[in-house]
């Protein structure tokens, strides 16, 4: 059985539900790493929409930006990791809440 | 198929700082470990030397390369020169600072040239993947330098902080990036411009998405009013000159691209996007100078008053004529010299293991160190707005931009608040002229290197007060073309 195939706005709006999904979880969740998932799902959602775009506007651009998206995630995940690292040992602990020795 | 033309004389500058930014990494690892660093700090200089003689023939050509991905047209070349000044006073005020701190790896000199090379390609990019790369470039190397003094709890908070909020903002930026591919189908500015203005999108719901989403990406670069949150927490808790750093490279790249994409790329949604940034003008502004007028920690304050310049500069965006595009780029400059020589006094009065960064330690420091409290007062005046120094003239070209174009209220509301400003500014002053010490603050160590950045600081904000033509001049021949 061939499946008709899926149109491009339903991609576009899956990609807008993770988008969501990612800034409320950013927004609510207190655990740096699961902070920092939810950006990554915001990335990647981002990367979803820039292939549809780019399949549907049949130019290369799109899939190329992509691409650039996730290698500088990956650059960001190997710094923002190495900054939790450093937090943890010196306070012990991820929470985001739990970090505030700077405030007015 | 034809291959694509290859200019590399166009990005001779940023390959420069790329070659030396690799060459103090290699100095570092192949120099025996117990020797001083101070070399390294050198090299990175002659590095930044060598990309402004570089950068300097370019001026007047105003080409473009790359298949319309990069461009050296005078507005990019006119901010690169400020990032490299803004690179060089910083590395300066690095070479004491980070020797004291023990800080003075050659990462540390390599990340500030990366990230200045970041800001090249910011201001330089005419292409949405090209600005993308050079805002990353220039922040992953931020997050590093923020959190440098590893044994300091509130360095490694200010760089988790920036992290966090960075990835954060970015994500929202390029989710504006992506609306703004999917309605124009190109990632060329100019290409953009083209297709809105040929297909008559104005009324395009997801252009308008993009529009929100483009402002809160940059908003968070140049720390705007709502967008601010993070400014004071990672201003403090980062070390002193990386502080210096990103209050004014970091701010002059956002607005380098802000205006870039704003006026090259969507001319159309002027209408639109004045009203935003009125209100977000008024708000950075606002928000910004009374929340410094209680801060007690002066790396604190100087944050709140970086907020608050963003909003004058802002001010001028919003004018948008060229009057006021010149005069953000005088602004960008003058600032960089007030903010970084404000910075190294703040460095000069500091020890070891004893930062005096609270607002009370400046007490009676006048009388004990004359020059320093010279130096500071000067600065702290010219970020007031007091003739005849660079910040008062960067603040009449900006308002007078705003008075041009009938803003009014605007430039009214700025005015006050330059006026309450001076609140702030001058009660440090006062502090360090008329009152009794607090406590003893001795054995302090001017290094040389300091006092140099300390000088060119002076020099400059005191030759863009008393004769603004010539860069102004310079300023307004930069910007032909890019509206």
């Amino acid at each position: 059985m061939i499946l008709p195939p899926v149109p491009p706005a339903f991609y576009l709006v899956l990609s807008g539900i993770l988008f969501t999904i990612g800034v409320i979880g950013a927004l609510t969740r207190r655990n740096a790493i699961v902070v920092f998932m939810c950006i990554e799902l915001m990335l990647n959602s981002v990367n979803l929409s820039f292939i549809t775009f780019s399949r549907f506007l049949q130019s290369i651009e799109g899939v190329l930006f992509a691409f650039f998206i996730i290698a500088v995630a990956a650059a960001e995940a190997a710094v923002g990791l190495a900054i939790f690292v450093m937090l943890y040992r010196s306070k012990e602990t991820i929470n985001v809440d739990e970090v505030n020795l700077l405030k007015w | 198929m034809k291959l694509p033309e290859i200019d590399l004389y166009l990005i001779a500058p940023e390959i420069i700082l790329t070659a030396f930014g690799f060459l103090v990494l290699l100095a570092d690892v192949f120099s025996p470990r117990t020797e001083k660093k101070g070399y390294l700090g050198i090299l990175s200089l002659i590095g930044i030397v060598v990309a402004f003689f570089y950068t300097l023939p370019l001026i007047g050509s105003g080409k473009s390369g790359f298949e319309g991905m990069f461009t050296a047209d005078g507005f990019a070349l006119f901010l690169k020169v400020t990032f490299l000044i803004i690179a060089f006073i910083t590395i300066l005020i690095s070479m004491g600072y980070a020797e004291r701190e023990g800080i003075a790896f050659g990462e540390y000199y390599a990340l500030i040239l990366f990230s200045t090379l970041g800001m090249s390609l910011m201001a330089s990019g005419t292409h949405l993947i090209t600005i993308f790369l050079g805002l990353e470039t220039m922040s992953i190397a931020i997050y590093v330098l923020a959190g440098m003094l590893r044994e300091d709890r509130r360095s490694v908070e200010s760089a988790f902080k920036y992290f966090l909020l960075g990835a954060f903002a970015t994500g929202f930026l390029l989710y504006g990036i992506a609306l703004l591919y999917g309605a124009t189908g190109s990632l060329q500015l100019k290409e953009i411009a083209t297709y809105i203005a040929s297909k008559n999108l104005l009324r395009n719901p997801m252009l308008m998405i993009s529009l929100v989403f483009l402002t809160i990406g940059f908003g968070f670069k140049i720390a705007s009013v709502p967008f601010h949150m993070w400014t004071p927490d990672v201003y403090e808790g980062a070390p002193t000159s990386i502080t210096a750093f990103m209050a004014t490279g970091v701010k002059a790249a956002g607005f380098a691209a802000l205006i870039r994409v704003f006026f090259t790329a969507l001319p159309q949604f002027r209408p639109d996007w004045t009203s935003i940034m009125w209100l977000i003008s008024v708000a950075t502004m606002t928000v910004g100078n009374i929340v410094a007028i209680s801060q007690s920690n002066i790396k604190r304050m100087l944050a709140y008053s970086s907020i608050a310049h963003a909003g004058y500069i802002l001010v001028a965006f919003v004018a948008g004529n060229d009057i006021g595009i010149s005069g953000i780029l005088f602004y960008l400059m003058a600032y960089a010299f007030m903010n970084l020589g404000a910075f190294t006094c703040v460095i000069l009065l500091g020890k070891k293991g004893e930062e005096n960064t609270l607002i009370t330690d400046y007490s009676g420091i006048g009388f004990k160190y004359p020059l320093l409290a010279a130096s500071m007062t000067v600065f702290l005046l010219s970020m007031a707005g007091i003739p005849p120094l660079g910040g008062f003239m960067a603040k009449v070209y900006v308002f007078s931009a705003a008075v041009k174009e009938k803003f009014y209220w605007l430039a009214i509301l700025g005015v006050l608040n330059s006026a309450v400003s001076v609140y702030y500014y001058l009660r440090v002053t006062v502090l360090m002229y008329f009152r009794e010490p607090q406590r003893e603050i001795t054995g302090l160590q001017f290094s040389p290197a300091s006092v140099l950045a300390l000088i060119i600081a002076l020099i400059g904000t005191f030759y863009m007060g008393l004769f603004p033509a010539n860069v102004l001049s310079f300023a307004q021949k930069s910007i032909v073309g890019l509206m």
